[in-house]
């Protein structure tokens, strides 16, 4: 009787026994939800290139979550969906854990709509920050309490929730304040579930990263945002040529010293950079542009230890930000 | 007269509306059930391929796979299987067959039957407090197995006291008299007679603890893997290797929740597949169940 149950763990056995043993090197990353598509797409092409000799484990447990492994010496590699805090870099000197910052690709924060809604094309950040700011809870429930000629209709809004970097990020850049948002929309740490609630709903506004537009633009329409200078929407072009700000952002991985001393890891680094610009499109994601990948080559060959993207002012001209002296 | 008619008719009615009511109340489970069922498997069947399950995952929806999910959750499993079992009989046998009736085995039994209602979360936080940080086994399957093997350790022993309870006391009896000690009469009558019972506890076990997913997120389960665990045989003495136990891992669930988290639709279809997987994996153990007890009863002649 016992055969029954040892019998499908013996298949099992047997398969570990025609898979060969592999070497021992591993590049151990973890970190941002919103980063892992990307580093997924490297890691699957670097562990091809490398025919298996170095073994990539990609873990999600969040930017913040991320960070904390990577201070606390248990990882190689951290994604970051935003630059590292202020608290984080002090755990980080309290472990004497040292990084070097490497920014990899953009994704374009995307206010949508619902496609049947006929009156929203363009959105100013006044108008955005009348919405979503804390003291709009309750307060701003219609449409046209934002513009006076949008309908009296109730306004339904869909967004990330608060542990969420995108979350973070886009109350930096429309309300002024990180983490400073109105709490009653309909919160979800899964974007298809926003993408779902706009996409039924005609009075529907939602935020979200770009790739759940991209791949979902029959059932969206895109809020074009307006500066001043008339309404940008997202789109690979605009966030190139740095018109649609204050919603595009740099998404980053932070790379251990300690990690760097092994061959692996620095080899990795130098792969994902090489290949960033094509796979970060591959997975709808936006490359940088080359002069910024060869700047963040740099710090990794020259090892240039710590920050200059923490604090970082959303919309701020990232050329300018990362020629910065980066500190610890 | 009329009067007793009229309420033995209104009693009848009463039974049939009652009839209707159950009929109701239990085709609302089912149907929800089926549909779910159902259309996971319109979803998800197209996608189940021989290399759907040799492949690793991929940024290509089409090329993505459950290899290292599968293997990874059956490995996890054998670690759990091997701890919990051992564990689980011993501390039932004791238990039932030698501990004495005093308060302290009252107390014992009153806090198993309330470590079979935790959360499975909560053992998950335990299990990073004292199996990665204390005795630092690391984010691994080793790890993983003995979470899940705490998890249903409860379950094992509760069902091995149930099974061993069903035994009669006349055989234990029996045994004694024959001059067999207490040992020689557990090992030889009261186990052999119970075996179905305790299988039929691990597998129910083994089929929840499959399925789990807090615990191994919070331990550190990966989402990203493209390589398997080391091999248990080496071709060096002493030819029997242990390192798979302290490689990284990932499970199904995991792999699903992944899927479904992306925004391309076709990584959803491929969630339905491995959803479709592990359902299987849980009908065909509950079912395994089911026969082993039925064939374990059909044996015993008292």
């Amino acid at each position: 009787m016992k055969k029954e149950i040892i019998r499908p763990f013996t298949l099992c056995l047997i398969l570990f026994v025609l898979h060969d043993a592999q070497a021992g090197s591993l590049v151990k990353i973890d970190g941002s939800s919103t980063v892992y598509p990307v580093t997924e797409a490297v890691a699957e092409e670097f562990q091809a290139a490398k025919k298996g000799a170095i073994r990539v484990t990609v873990g999600i447990s969040g930017t913040g979550g991320g960070f904390k492994k990577l201070c606390r010496g248990e990882i190689d590699i951290a994604n970051a969906s935003r630059p590292i805090k202020s608290e984080e870099m002090t755990s980080c000197r309290e472990e004497s854990v040292q990084y070097v910052e490497l920014p990899i690709a953009y994704d374009a924060l995307t206010v949508a709509v619902n496609p049947n809604n006929t009156w929203v094309t363009s959105m100013t950040v006044d108008e955005l920050k009348k919405i979503w700011e804390p003291a709009a809870q309750g307060a701003i429930t219609k449409w046209n309490q934002i513009r006076s000629d949008w309908p009296d209709k109730p306004i339904k809004l869909y967004g990330p929730g608060s542990d969420s970097g995108t979350f973070d990020y886009f109350t930096e850049a429309i309300v002024g304040k990180a983490k400073s948002s109105r709490g009653d929309y309909t919160a979800s740490e899964d974007d298809n579930i926003l993408v779902q609630g706009v996409a039924s709903d005609v009075n529907a506004l939602g935020y979200f990263g770009f790739a759940y537009y991209e791949e979902n633009k029959t059932k969206l329409k895109a809020v074009a945002i307006d500066t001043g200078k008339g309404g940008v929407l997202p789109s690979r072009q605009n966030v190139d040529n740095g018109t649609y700000i204050p919603l595009s952002r740099p998404i980053f991985i932070y790379v251990s010293k300690q990690g760097l001393t092994k061959p692996e890891v620095r080899v990795f680094a130098e792969f994902y950079l090489k290949s960033a610009a094509s796979l970060s499109t591959a997975v709808k994601y936006i490359p940088l542009s080359a002069v910024l990948y060869e700047a963040a080559h740099r710090r990794l060959d020259q090892s240039l230890l710590g920050t200059t993207f923490s604090g970082y002012k959303p919309g701020s001209k990232i050329e300018t930000v990362i020629a910065e002296k980066p500190r610890l | 007269m009329m009067s007793l008619k009229t309420t033995i008719q209104m009693n009848k009615r009463f039974d049939a509306l009652f009839a209707i009511l159950g009929l109701l109340s239990l085709l609302v489970g089912l149907t929800t059930l089926l549909a779910l069922v159902v259309d996971l498997f319109l979803d998800g069947a197209d996608h189940l391929s021989w290399t759907f399950f040799t492949s690793f995952p991929s940024r290509f929806p089409e090329k993505a796979g459950i290899l290292s999910s599968w293997v990874g959750s059956s490995v996890v499993m054998l670690v759990t299987t091997a701890t919990a079992v051992p564990l689980g009989v011993a501390a039932g046998v004791y238990l039932e067959e030698y501990a004495p009736k005093n308060w302290l085995t009252s107390l014992i039994e009153i806090n198993i039957a309330n470590l079979a209602g935790i959360p499975s979360i909560v053992y998950g936080l335990m299990a990073l407090g004292l199996f990665v940080y204390q005795f630092r086994l690391g984010q691994s399957i080793q790890t993983a197995g003995l979470t899940l093997a705490l998890l249903i350790l409860p379950i094992v022993i509760i069902s091995t006291r149930e099974a061993i309870r069903a035994v009669p006391a006349t055989m234990r009896e029996a045994s004694y008299a024959m001059g067999a000690t207490k040992w020689q009469t557990t090992r030889d009558h009261v186990l052999p007679y119970s075996l179905g019972g305790i299988l039929t506890g691990i597998i129910i076990g083994l089929s929840r603890a499959i399925g789990e997913t807090a615990p191994l997120i919070t331990i550190g389960a990966l989402t990203f893997i493209a390589f398997l665990p080391h091999a248990p045989f080496s071709s060096q003495f002493p030819f029997v290797s242990f390192e798979w136990l302290e490689d990284p891992f990932t499970v199904m669930p995991i792999q699903i929740f992944n899927w479904v988290s992306r925004p391309q639709d076709e990584f959803h279809l491929n969630a339905a597949g491995a959803g479709l997987v592990l359902m299987v994996m849980v009908m065909v153990m509950n079912g395994l169940a089911i026969a082993i007890r039925y064939r374990f009863r059909k044996k015993i002649k008292w």
